[in-house]
């Protein structure tokens, strides 16, 4: 636990009016890309806000390792709309109290590290929802966090731009030393397997993890990984275990 | 100049029909005079209707700076604390349901006699009150709730918070609500006018008061046509820092 970047020990949220998510105990490694997939319902944006120290458990406790900085980015990309992706993106370091002009810098090297050093003075609005996104991402990476929390950010993109965000992730993962955890929900068997080490089933009536699957092979992946027999292997059972996972009127 | 060209037309054919049937029907003048009286009624009045029409202007530009601070203000204090709007919210509804014309003689009387345009600034930011307060309160809750999870992340304090975040989310509201009170101002700043009645106060009101009580229909006319300029280069000037401010903001 000592070398964690974040972990939940018996966490338990209650709701008013809502049966209790949990309880869930989750430990994840420095360094390790952790997807989160489960029913919806099932409390996977709640173990988000829980792991970002936006909500407190009601019971058990969450631990975060103490240096670093968390980044969190959202199903929607999330961005102020009066303002530019450079100010977007340089927000977090100057709520920190950094001076404007610094942070700018830093956050247009974080814009061109997602491929948008040109577009530095675009509006949201002018912006296509992937390049959106982008600037979503630079923003979570500007302040080189240890854990990095995604809520669905790519559900809502077409199915190329998401494998290029999810490549464009990978690399900027494997491009940082040391290496950032991640956390990234969604409801995605393949983009689970595709883009985790490992992939936790959450269980939609009891809110608990339910299982645990190690994707096989190395990240970032390989070019033509998605036709690899190991992968298809793992998806089709991560999706058994989504089934087993998900109450008996979803199921069918 | 397309789109202003047929409802010019329409006026101008309205005008001649009300010139023709004045002229046909013998009506007397002190009843509905022709156009063309109030038309020379308004050229030889011009200066008194100007300075009257700046009054009226300037004490309806008092109002809204009046009404803008205090209700950008109290909205501002509000949206610091969430249980106190339940108790402000109530009182505000209260002072916009009360009418005007009930409330102007006693703040007529609070504002003392010598002072009616005090009392007229005052009754016409009561009016303007309320769309102000309630569109900037509503402007200032009306942040997404992810980027307050986001500002939370990253440690935000109240000041950042509310100049980085809530302010420029609420100023679409408060120009929403700029608007509406414009509007509101000048109907304030008229009543209020009627009901002092004195003069003392000199502006579009009284010249319309003034020209009833002799009979001077034509006067009453000229004075009316120039509160409808009023009203529109008001919402112009609404409409122009509406514009600006929105160019800046998207």
């Amino acid at each position: 636990m000592a070398d964690a970047a974040a972990a939940l020990a018996g966490a338990v949220v209650r709701y008013p009016g809502r049966p209790p998510i949990g309880p869930i105990d989750l430990t994840v490694a420095h360094g390790e890309i952790v997807a989160l997939v489960g029913p919806s319902g099932a409390g996977k944006s709640t173990i988000l806000r829980l792991l970002a120290g936006l909500e407190r458990p009601s019971e058990g406790e969450v631990r975060r390792a103490t240096t670093g900085a968390t980044g969190f980015v959202f199903q929607a990309p999330t961005l102020l709309p009066w303002a530019d992706a450079l100010i977007n993106v340089a927000l977090p370091l100057e709520l920190a109290g950094l001076a404007p002009a610094a942070a700018r810098e830093r956050a247009a090297a974080a814009l061109a590290a997602v491929g948008l050093g040109d577009r530095l003075d675009a509006r949201p609005r002018q912006l296509s929802g992937g390049m959106a996104m982008r600037v979503s991402l630079a923003r979570a990476l500007v302040t080189e966090p240890d854990l990095l929390l995604l809520d669905e950010p790519f559900a809502a993109l077409d199915s190329v731009t998401r494998r290029r965000l999810i490549e464009d992730l990978h690399r900027l993962w494997s491009g940082r030393a040391p290496r950032p955890a991640i956390v990234f929900v969604t409801h995605d068997v393949e983009e689970a397997v595709y883009l985790a080490g490992r992939a936790i089933v959450l269980d939609a009536a009891t809110g608990a993890v339910s299982a645990s699957l190690a994707s096989p092979g190395a990240l970032p992946r390989p070019l033509d990984w998605r036709a690899d027999a190991a992968y298809r292997h793992a998806v089709e059972e991560l999706a058994a275990a989504l089934s087993r996972a998900m109450p008996a009127d979803q199921a069918a | 100049m397309s789109r202003l060209l047929p409802p010019l037309l329409l006026t101008i054919l309205l005008l001649l029909t009300w010139e023709a049937a004045c002229r046909l029907m013998h009506v007397p003048a002190y009843f509905l005079p022709p156009p063309s009286a109030v038309a020379i009624a308004l050229v030889e009045r011009a200066p008194l209707l100007a300075g009257s029409a700046l009054q009226t202007f300037l004490m309806a530009l008092q109002a809204l700076l009046v009404a803008g601070l205090i209700g950008g203000g109290l909205a501002l204090a509000v949206s610091l604390n969430r249980s106190a709007e339940h108790v402000v919210r109530p009182l505000a509804v209260a002072l916009q349901v009360t009418p005007v014309v009930a409330i102007a003689p006693l703040v007529l009387i609070w504002a003392g006699l010598d002072h009616a345009d005090r009392a007229v600034i005052a009754l016409a930011a009561a009016v303007a009150f309320f769309p102000l307060f309630s569109g900037i309160l509503t402007g200032l809750k009306s942040a997404d709730p992810d980027l307050e999870r986001l500002f939370d992340l990253y440690g935000a304090n109240a000041l950042q918070r509310l100049w980085r975040l809530r302010l420029p989310a609420a100023l679409p509201f408060a120009l929403e609500g700029l608007r509406v009170a414009s509007g509101l101002a000048v109907i304030g700043a008229v009543v209020a006018e009627f009901v002092s009645g004195s003069g003392a106060t000199q502006g579009l009101a009284w010249r319309l008061l003034e020209a009833g009580n002799r009979l001077r229909t034509a006067d009453m006319l000229a004075a009316l046509v120039c509160l409808m300029a009023m009203g529109l280069a008001l919402n112009a000037l609404v409409g122009l820092v509406e514009r600006r401010a929105r160019a800046r903001l998207s």
